[in-house]
C-alpha cells in the first residue's frame, strides 16, 4: 500500500523541517524577547521601533516575506549570509524570515505575559536598587515566560507548520518533497495524509509537552 | 583662636550631616488632584517618624516620592546630602541604600525565600554568594522566619512574607527604611509579629519613615508623629504630644475617629 514512498528521503525532508522549525524557533525567542523588552522601555524611541516592527511584520503574509528574503536580499543585493552553495544559502534564508516574522508573534505573546506581572514586583525590584535591564531579566520576564508558556507553544506550532512555506524558495523540507511526489505518484489521498501525519507526530507532542511544562512552572501568588 | 573657629565650624556641620532625608517644598499632583502640597520635612539620622492620617491624605505618595517610586513635580528631595538624580545608575545606586516595605510585601514569586534576601546582595552589592547566604540566613533568623527559606513567597502567611520582605530589604544595609503600610494587608493576628520585629528595629538606631494606621506602634516606637490631611503636613508633634493634645482641629477630629472605640 506504501509502495509509492520508495525512493524518496521523507525522513530527509522531515529532518530539514524540523531544522527549520529549531533554528527559527532559538532565533525568533532571541529577537522576540529583545522586541518585548524594547516594548516596555522607557525609552521613546525603543518603543516606537517595537511597535512599529510588530505592527509591519505581522500584518505581511510570511510568503511574501520569504519570497523577498529569497529574490530581494539574495537575487538582487547578493546577502549570502555566509553560506557559499544555493541550498545552504536558501535554508538561512528560509529561517532569517522565519525569525522575523515569528519573532512578532512571540513579543505579543511576552508582552501578555510581562501584563500579568504585579506592578509591585518591578518596583520592590528597583526599591532594591536594579537597574532596568536588571529588572526585567531577573524579575519581570523569567514570570512572565512562565505565564506565556501555552501562548507560546501555539506560536511554536505555528511555526511549524509556516516552515512549509520554505518550499517556496527551493528548501528540501517536507512540504518540497510532497509537491515533487503529487507531481510523479498516484496516490494524492495517501502522500497528503503521510505528510498531515508527519506534522501531527511534531506538532502534537510540542503542544502536549510545553502543556505540561506550562503547570509545572506556573508562578504561584 | 584657631581652636575655636574650627569648633564652631564642626558644630554648624553638625545639624545639616544629622539630617539624612530633607524634603523642601515637595509638590505633586495626580492630574487634577494636588497630592502633596508644600511638603517640608527632615528626618534626622536614627530618628523614626511615623505618618499617619486619613485615607487620600497624600501619606503613602510621600512615602514612596522619598525613592522616587513617585516623581515630584515641584521642590526638592535630597538622602544624605545627595539630592535624587534622575531615572537611572545614580538613582538606582541611591535607591539600595534606601529599604523599602510595601503593603502587599511584593517579595519576587518565582524565587524563595532565601533568593529574595540574596538577590539585592548579589546582583546590587555584587557581594560573595557565600557571605550573601550567610547574611540572608542571619536576617532571616533576625525577623524570626529562618524555618522557611527554602520556601516560596506564596507558601508562606502575610506576616511571615512581610518578614521576609524587611529582612530583604535590611539586606543591603540601607541607611533609611521606608514602610509604606506594611501592616495594612495583614490579618489582624499577624500584625503585631510584624509591628515587633518594627520595634526591634527602631530600638537598634534604625532611621525609619513609617506610614501606618498603627497607632500603637506610633505611640510606642515613634520619636516624632507627623500627621498628613489633605496633601499637606497639617501637625508634626512627639508621639505623647500629638495622642493627648493634638493642636490642629483636623487632628483632633481624626483622632476622635479612631480613638474611641
Amino acid at each position: 500500500m506504501f509502495d509509492f514512498l520508495e525512493g524518496y528521503d521523507l525522513l530527509g525532508a522531515f529532518w530539514v523541517t524540523v531544522q527549520l522549525a529549531v533554528y527559527s524557533a532559538l532565533g525568533s525567542l532571541i529577537w522576540g524577547t529583545l522586541l518585548a523588552g524594547m516594548k516596555v522601555s522607557p525609552v521613546p524611541l525603543m518603543r516606537g521601533f517595537a511597535t512599529a516592527y510588530v505592527n509591519v511584520i505581522r500584518n505581511i503574509p510570511l510568503t511574501v516575506i520569504i519570497v523577498f528574503s529569497s529574490l530581494g536580499l539574495f537575487q538582487t543585493l547578493n546577502i549570502q549570509l555566509g553560506a557559499s552553495d544555493f541550498t545552504d544559502i536558501n535554508f538561512r534564508l528560509a529561517v532569517l524570515a522565519l525569525v522575523v516574522y515569528t519573532s512578532a508573534f512571540v513579543c505579543e505573546a511576552l508582552r501578555s505575559g510581562i501584563n500579568t506581572v504585579p506592578v509591585g514586583q518591578a518596583e520592590a525590584a528597583r526599591a532594591l536598587g536594579l537597574s532596568f535591564t536588571q529588572v526585567l531579566r531577573l524579575i519581570i520576564l523569567p514570570q512572565a515566560f512562565r505565564s506565556v508558556v501555552n501562548p507560546l507553544a501555539n506560536v511554536l506550532i505555528a511555526l511549524t507548520k509556516n516552515t512549509t512555506v520554505a518550499a517556496a524558495i527551493g528548501v528540501a523540507e517536507a512540504a518540497y518533497l510532497m509537491k515533487g511526489m503529487i507531481e510523479k505518484e498516484a496516490q494524492l489521498i495517501l502522500i497528503s495524509a503521510v505528510f498531515a501525519f508527519g506534522f501531527i507526530c511534531l506538532t502534537l507532542p510540542t503542544g502536549l509537552i510545553l502543556g505540561w511544562v506550562s503547570k509545572k512552572v506556573a508562578v504561584k501568588r | 583662636m584657631s581652636g575655636v573657629s574650627v569648633t564652631k565650624a564642626a558644630e554648624d556641620a553638625v545639624p545639616a550631616a544629622n539630617d539624612l532625608v530633607v524634603l523642601s517644598n515637595v509638590n505633586k499632583h495626580f492630574g487634577a488632584l494636588h497630592v502633596l502640597q508644600d511638603i517640608d520635612l527632615t528626618i534626622a539620622r536614627g530618628e523614626v517618624v511615623v505618618v499617619i492620617g486619613p485615607s487620600g491624605s497624600g501619606k503613602s505618595t510621600l512615602c514612596r516620592t522619598i525613592n522616587r517610586l513617585e516623581t515630584i513635580d515641584s521642590g526638592a528631595i535630597s538622602i544624605d546630602g545627595k539630592p535624587l538624580p534622575q531615572e537611572g545608575k545614580e538613582l538606582a545606586r541611591l535607591r539600595a541604600d534606601v529599604g523599602m516595605v510595601f503593603q502587599s510585601f511584593n517579595l519576587f514569586a518565582h524565587k524563595t525565600v532565601l533568593e529574595n534576601v540574596m538577590l539585592g546582595q548579589l546582583k546590587v552589592r555584587k557581594a560573595d554568594k557565600t557571605a550573601a547566604e550567610e547574611k540572608a540566613r542571619s536576617l532571616l533568623d533576625r525577623v524570626g522566619v529562618a524555618t522557611q527559606a527554602d520556601k516560596y513567597p506564596s507558601q508562606l502567611s502575610g506576616g511571615q512574607q512581610q518578614r521576609v520582605a524587611i529582612a530583604r530589604a535590611l539586606a543591603m544595609d540601607p541607611k533609611v527604611m521606608l514602610f509604606d503600610e506594611p501592616t495594612s494587608a495583614l490579618d489582624p493576628e499577624m500584625i503585631n509579629e510584624v509591628l515587633e520585629v518594627m520595634q526591634q528595629l527602631a530600638r537598634d538606631g534604625m532611621t525609619m519613615v513609617v506610614v501606618t494606621h498603627e497607632m500603637g506602634f506610633a505611640r510606642s516606637a515613634a520619636n516624632r508623629v507627623v500627621f498628613m490631611a489633605d496633601g499637606k503636613i497639617v501637625e508634626e508633634a512627639a508621639p505623647d504630644q500629638f495622642f493627648s493634645n493634638p493642636r490642629s482641629d483636623r487632628a483632633k477630629d481624626f483622632l476622635s475617629k479612631i480613638l474611641h472605640h
